[in-house]
């Protein structure tokens, strides 16, 4: 058995005693990309090490490429993914959701009332949506006006709503400042509901109301639509107007400054912040989202509590499926390192995101980040987006690689 | 033996070097890596650094490493299986 001692913030310390007899336990709270990869890896570096894996739900529903699922080019199934690999590896997977968590006694208390103890906590909480953070957005208008943001029956509820829309009817989508969970998502999705529209109902259009003047791959995206859905795609940027200030989701019509917008499908990408876990916790900010260190990912607020994936503010680096990966598996390799008692040592973290424009028509982002001065920063000269000029074949080449992206990384996380 | 030392064994072999761990995010069965030659891994992420041999994406990612940190990075991932 090992006794440390860490200092708290207060300036008081904390005894530890590591549970059982000579097992170490890391839990993780949260099975998405971050926190399964998370899991998965820990097991790998120190197959002695106890792994408990908090997820309330049996089947986790992937967001990447879930936009194509909206437009009927690909079926849920694909989306889909159990914890029964996980749980054959070796890790504890408990089918509960964190409730509460102790920081001094180390524990963490489920929606169950089972209690554990924890060595080190990872928290991959993923997002919340502020609710009314945009006025008007509450948890009946998304039943009218869904986000489909967390991938699920959202998406199918707005799948069935595009399908049911007529001919000439106006999809208007209301997108928030950054940051939020995949910069370049809205754009995916407006070029993929173009491209079901110009097939099945030519006559309709695009609005999109955006609270920001610049967007991720912008000028790849405008080149897509130029090329692919000419007039269908209409972008009002913040200093156009282009800022929802209220969404009214039983006339189905979106305020801005300048005017109303009447939707036949009205979509909010609303507000978000950490997954309600992490303010509990106390490893939010008034952000509401997490500080962390950008070697160990690690809270700046609560020490011995990591927080990976979207929650983090970390740095540079999206909230993308791809960075939450890759965090999980350079904070599993700082928390091994740790409870080894050997110092971190400083990550490289690479970001590689892919947007699909049309299903044969993709472009990706790229980053390589590290840590600078106390936060995670883009290695300059490095990393950016796919070329503008580039041959469609590119563009092909460039989707296929997405799907086969996919696959890798979640074959890696839970197959 | 103190688990300290102990996690300490098993970590010089594990952990990979910084940015390594990374790779298999798109690595797997579509382009594998590992247990490929370290010094034709090695040249191949110089080639795609330098531009010398195209890429639509690896280019952009190798641009982020310096010479030894790529050949630590294609050392590590020659020795996984």
């Amino acid at each position: 058995m090992i006794r440390r001692r860490y200092v708290l913030a207060a300036g008081l310390t904390a005894p530890f005693v590591a549970n059982g007899a000579g097992a170490e336990r890391v839990v993780i709270a949260g099975g998405g990309f971050g926190g399964a990869t998370a899991a998965r890896f820990l097991r790998r570096l120190a197959p002695d090490l106890n792994v408990t894996l908090l997820e309330p739900n049996p089947v986790f529903t992937a967001c990447p490429f879930s936009n194509l699922v909206l437009v009927g080019e690909r079926g849920m199934a694909a989306q889909r993914f159990t914890y029964d690999q996980i749980r054959a590896g070796g890790i504890t997977v408990i089918p509960a959701a964190a409730a509460s968590i102790d920081p001094r006694a180390r524990t963490v208390t489920t929606d169950n009332g089972e209690k554990l103890p924890w060595s080190r906590l990872i928290l991959a909480p993923g997002i919340d949506i502020i609710w009314n953070g945009l006025a008007g957005y509450d948890e009946p208008a998304a039943e009218k006006m869904p986000h489909a943001w967390k991938a699920g029956v959202q998406t199918e509820l707005l799948r069935k709503q595009l399908q049911d829309m007529p001919d000439g009817g106006v999809v208007v989508m209301s997108i928030p400042p950054n940051p939020y969970r995949c910069p370049p998502g809205p754009y995916e999705r407006a070029s993929l509901i173009a491209w079901y529209l110009k097939a099945k109902k030519p006559r309709s259009k695009l609005i999109l109301l955006d609270s920001k003047d610049v967007f991720s791959k912008q000028k790849l995206f405008q080149q897509a639509w130029k090329a692919l859905y000419p007039g269908m795609i209409e972008w009002v940027g913040l200093s156009d107007g282009g800022k929802v200030t209220r969404v009214e989701p039983e006339g189905m019509t979106f305020e801005t400054e300048f005017g109303t917008h009447h939707a036949d499908v009205g979509i909010v990408v609303p507000p978000q912040r950490a997954g309600a876990i992490a303010a509990r916790a106390g490893v939010s900010d008034r952000s509401g989202w997490c500080p962390i260190d950008p070697v160990t990912f690690e809270s700046r607020l609560v020490p011995g509590i990591h927080v990976i994936g979207d929650a983090a503010i970390a740095g540079a680096i999206p909230k993308s499926a791809f960075a939450a990966n890759a965090q999980g598996k350079a904070c599993a390799e700082a928390v091994v390192r740790l409870l080894g008692g050997e110092a971190p040592v400083e990550p490289r973290l690479i970001n590689t995101c892919y947007s699909i424009a049309a299903p044969d028509y993709g472009f990706s982002i790229a980053g390589v980040y590290r840590p600078l001065n106390g936060a995670l920063t883009e290695i300059e000269g490095a990393g950016g987006t796919s070329p503008i000029a580039a041959p469609l074949e590119v563009r092909r080449l460039e989707a296929e690689d997405g799907e086969k992206w996919f696959q890798t990384i979640t074959a890696e996380v839970f197959r | 033996m103190k688990r300290g030392a102990l996690l300490g064994v098993l970590l010089s072999m594990a952990v990979p070097p910084p940015g390594a761990s990374s790779c298999s995010g798109c690595h797997g069965t579509a382009f594998p890596i590992a247990g490929r030659d370290a010094a034709d891994m090695t040249r191949l992420l110089w080639e795609f650094r330098s531009g010398v041999r195209p890429s639509r994406v690896m280019g952009r990612i190798a641009k982020g490493f310096d010479e030894g940190e790529l050949n630590a990075i294609a050392t590590w991932w020659a020795g996984q299986k």
